[in-house]
């Protein structure tokens, strides 16, 4: 999911450079507000688990890879706005150093998986918990949390893909990445919606109930629980 | 920081020893790229041309460890599996540093 150089137009990375860089104001003014210094190692953390887990290559045999994001469970623990500049950490060390990820679509994948992301994931985490402060229900709401968040940022992601021949042919021909709407989304939503976001959102469970136990006042979407 | 911090920390240096799992299996099932993340020969195979823009930008930056492997994709496992580990280590090190850096300007020193 983290898209290259050369596979977008300038029409659509500018924008979404700009999105981005909205979001992350908002996100640094946010952590400014609400992170206490008793929670500042779990930032790094979050990135570093973030930036480990989308080494995790899970193959469909005989086809594509892809891999989690880790958005998921960092925006249940620690929010989505510290999420997002975790995560976005995570994507531009893997840009600069390691060419996972173009230089021109930071914006991009930064956008995609680091604000749709945690966004989504906190929602509907949210949304399916209601008032449990555990049990299946919990678990329920947080392996859709990932299921969902991920499944949502690789429609996105498709999303820009398959506008691209739209935005920019030369004589019938693409200029950018190649393949039209009708491609790039059917192939990056299954191939999400069958094993990558299933990934994605046991990691979430786990996780989670790593927290549950070892740090439970301490979990932003449950702040309720064990006060 | 708190021993359930340390614990983190511990799972996490952990995760990056058995990171070559993630490249590990792709080849073993013989998985291929991820989608849209084609090189531009691979993108030459399938589409039958590499489109315009697409080569220009391609090499636009030069990556210190690209796809991080010291070596290449044709280098024996142990030295893609070692370099994976390593580009993990280094991920794990340079979060933690930004973020705390980060951390630092913007967090006040509250109670």
């Amino acid at each position: 999911m983290h898209i290259p150089d050369g596979y977008l137009s300038p029409q659509t990375y500018v924008p979404l450079y700009v999105a981005f860089g909205g979001f992350i104001a908002a996100a640094l003014r946010k952590v400014r507000q609400t992170v206490s210094t008793k929670n500042i190692p779990y930032l790094g953390m979050a990135a570093a688990f973030s930036f480990l887990i989308m080494m995790f290559n899970v193959p469909i045999p005989g086809g594509t890879t892809g891999h989690a994001v880790g958005a998921s469970i960092v925006a249940i623990v620690l929010g989505p706005w510290v999420a997002m500049v975790a995560i976005s950490v995570a994507l531009i060390i893997q840009a600069f150093l390691f060419g996972d990820g173009g230089i021109t679509a930071i914006g991009a994948n930064c956008f995609n998986m680091a604000v749709v992301m945690p966004f989504v994931s906190i929602i509907v985490f949210k949304l399916v918990r209601g008032k449990a402060s555990g049990g299946w229900r919990v678990y329920l709401a947080a392996f859709l949390s990932g299921y969902i968040g991920l499944a949502i940022a690789a429609l996105v992601t498709a999303v820009e893909f398959g506008i691209q021949p739209l935005i920019a042919s030369a004589d019938g021909k693409p200029l950018y990445a190649p393949y039209g709407l009708e491609v790039a989304v059917p192939a990056m939503a299954i191939e999400h919606l069958i094993l990558f976001s299933i990934v994605e959102g046991l990691i979430t469970m786990l996780v989670l109930a790593f927290f549950l136990k070892g740090d439970p006042d301490n979990i932003y979407a449950m702040k309720e629980v064990g006060k | 920081m708190t021993s359930f911090q340390k614990k983190i920390l511990v799972a996490l240096v952990v995760l990056a020893i058995v990171s070559p799992i993630g490249i590990y299996l792709p080849a073993k099932f013989k998985a291929e790229d991820a989608w849209g993340e084609w090189s531009t020969e691979t993108i030459e195979k399938l589409v039958g041309f590499v489109p315009a823009k697409m080569k220009e930008a391609a090499d636009l930056w030069k990556a210190p460890i690209p796809d991080y492997n010291l070596g290449d994709d044709k280098s024996p496992f142990t030295t893609q599996a070692l370099s994976y580990i390593l580009s993990g280590a280094i991920g794990i090190v340079l979060c933690i540093l930004i973020l705390f850096g980060i951390s630092k300007l913007l967090v006040k020193k509250s109670e």
